[in-house]
């Protein structure tokens, strides 16, 4: 379940920059671009703070 | 109940080395500093120094290596002096300087960082609400603004102080653990905003972007009614700008629990990610806005951000400006309750927030950020080459190190003369000489240091 939070979550991410670097190649509309990086962000946000904020307590114990 | 209860359980464990030294067992890593740093260094603030840059007529050239200079004069700094001696000492700033200055020092210190603060998480509740005000149209301040130009402004301030005021009161634990999962997002967006508009800057490969950023995004021309910036202005800023952290020895708190002293140099991917790359990024998307909106005046992150990444862009601002704004808060409260330690944490916050709130409506603590970051740092510089005289000098030449300790007094005058002698000859050099604020640093440390060594000479013989 973690590590698919986990994957999850670098999917998010990725779709938070590279839509950005298919624009700038030419390759996506500038549209599209921003609702796929507002995607990655509801990801990233949604399952990020599962695994990151455990892992961050974990650390300082 | 069980909540709050290991809630107060942390803060008591986070507080327990405040009076006394780190033991070993509780040393952090490599990975750590690294991600502290870069975390900490992409902020709010990033979404208005780059577009500021611009503003001010930077050129191409004097950015990138003025940038890149001045950051590696700030890592060195934070290695061979914060770091050297946190790992020397391994104690905060505030018991190192108790010890040296004595108690009413620590306190006064206390209270001019508190006041700092607020004004810096004033400027990050601006920068949030400009992203809030998206939806409602709001009329965005203006660069040359220095009183708030519509009442939808000062609601929409009022609306994001409160929150963030209500939630450095009741939630800054959360806060933080937000902030640290925000931070790489932030940086991916902040990356992701420029990539995607420089196509609309005329910038369609690799190879032509260096024409572009000389031609185009910093041209070297001023906006009207902004002063020139050179490389010099440049290299100063970025070395300077977080003086406070490095020369003033503010970050000793957190390098004080690293292995060794070489892990001053995590600083790196603090001042590369956020003070090289962001503020490139933010002064793309600013360059942008100046030519798609025929040399507007207006100055405000969010709508900017909103044009060139949509939602995702509008997020990173007001996410930006808050997880900046909402520990600021919350220091400035701790700061100001040390006067009465009896005081309610959340009362004194509340009382900050409403201060922090009201100067917030007022845009030039926005539009005046550089200057204000560079007086911040200015201000706390001379308490850093106190404590750099301090733990490498005094017992060279036969003085007393700790001196407040020493003798059990609760105010060292040889600090508070430094202290106000330097700032009052940076003032001069300021207004008798003309040198600007971002260059007084420098010869700020010097005096600090020799009017330390004199005034200890006079006051310990005495």
């Amino acid at each position: 379940m973690k590590l698919l939070l986990k994957i999850i979550s670098f999917i998010g991410l990725g779709l938070s920059i590279v839509p950005a670097i298919l624009v700038f190649g030419g390759h996506m509309e500038p549209d599209t671009c921003k609702n796929l990086m507002f995607l990655g962000t509801v990801l990233w946000f949604l399952t990020s703070p599962s695994w990151m904020i455990k892992r961050g307590v974990a650390k300082e114990e | 109940m069980e909540k709050n209860k290991s809630l107060v359980d942390r803060l008591n464990a986070v507080n327990e080395y405040e009076q006394e030294p780190i033991p070993g067992n509780k040393l952090k890593g490599w990975r750590n500093f690294l991600g502290t740093y870069a975390g900490e260094h992409t902020a709010g603030t990033e979404f208005v120094i780059g577009p500021l840059f611009v503003a001010h007529g930077a050129s191409a050239i004097d950015l990138v290596t003025g940038l890149l200079l001045g950051n590696i004069l700030a890592v060195l700094s934070w290695a061979f002096l914060t770091a050297k001696i946190a790992v020397k000492t391994r104690v905060t700033l505030y018991y190192l300087l108790e010890k040296i200055a004595g108690k009413k020092f620590t306190l006064i210190y206390n209270l001019v960082n508190a006041g700092l603060f607020c004004f810096l998480a004033g400027s990050m509740i601006a920068v949030a609400a400009t992203a809030v005000g998206i939806p409602f149209d709001m009329a965005m301040p203006q660069l040359t603004d220095v009183l708030p130009n519509s009442l939808g402004w000062v609601v929409t301030v009022f609306v994001v102080g409160a929150i963030t005021t209500l939630i450095a009161m009741f939630g800054f634990d959360q806060v933080s653990k937000f902030a640290m999962v925000a931070a790489p997002w932030m940086i991916m967006i902040f990356i992701a905003a420029a990539l995607a508009v420089l196509p609309r800057l005329g910038v369609t490969e690799v190879s032509s972007f260096w024409s572009v950023a000389e031609s185009t995004i910093w041209t070297g021309v001023p906006l009207e009614g902004q002063s020139k910036f050179g490389f010099w202005h440049i290299l100063f800023f970025a070395w300077f700008c977080n003086m406070a952290m490095h020369i003033g020895m503010a970050d000793l708190s957190l390098l004080r629990y690293a292995k060794k002293w070489q892990q001053g140099f995590s600083s790196a991917t603090g001042v590369f990610l956020g003070h090289f790359i962001a503020w490139i990024a933010s002064g793309i998307l600013y360059s942008l806005f100046l030519i798609e909106s025929k040399g507007s005046l207006t100055f405000a992150p969010g709508p900017i951000a909103y044009s060139a990444v949509g939602v995702a862009g509008a997020i990173c601002v007001v996410i930006a400006g808050w997880t900046t704004a909402n520990p600021t808060l919350y220091r400035a409260g701790l700061a100001i309750q040390s006067i009465n330690p009896k005081w309610k944490t959340w009362k004194v916050t509340l009382f900050v927030g409403l201060f922090t709130t009201i100067a917030a409506c007022f845009p030039a603590l926005v539009m005046r950020l550089l200057e204000f970051v560079a007086l911040y740092g200015l201000i706390l510089m001379p308490v850093g080459a106190v404590i750099f005289i301090d733990v490498y000098m005094l017992e060279r030449v036969g003085l007393k190190a700790n001196y407040a300790e020493f003798k059990g007094i609760s105010l060292n005058w040889a600090v508070a003369l430094t202290w106000i002698i330097t700032l009052s000859l940076c003032l001069l050099l300021n207004l008798v000489f003309g040198i600007e604020i971002f260059f007084l640093g420098l010869p700020g440390w010097f005096i600090a240091v020799l009017v330390y060594l004199v005034a200890s000479k006079m006051n310990q013989k005495k």
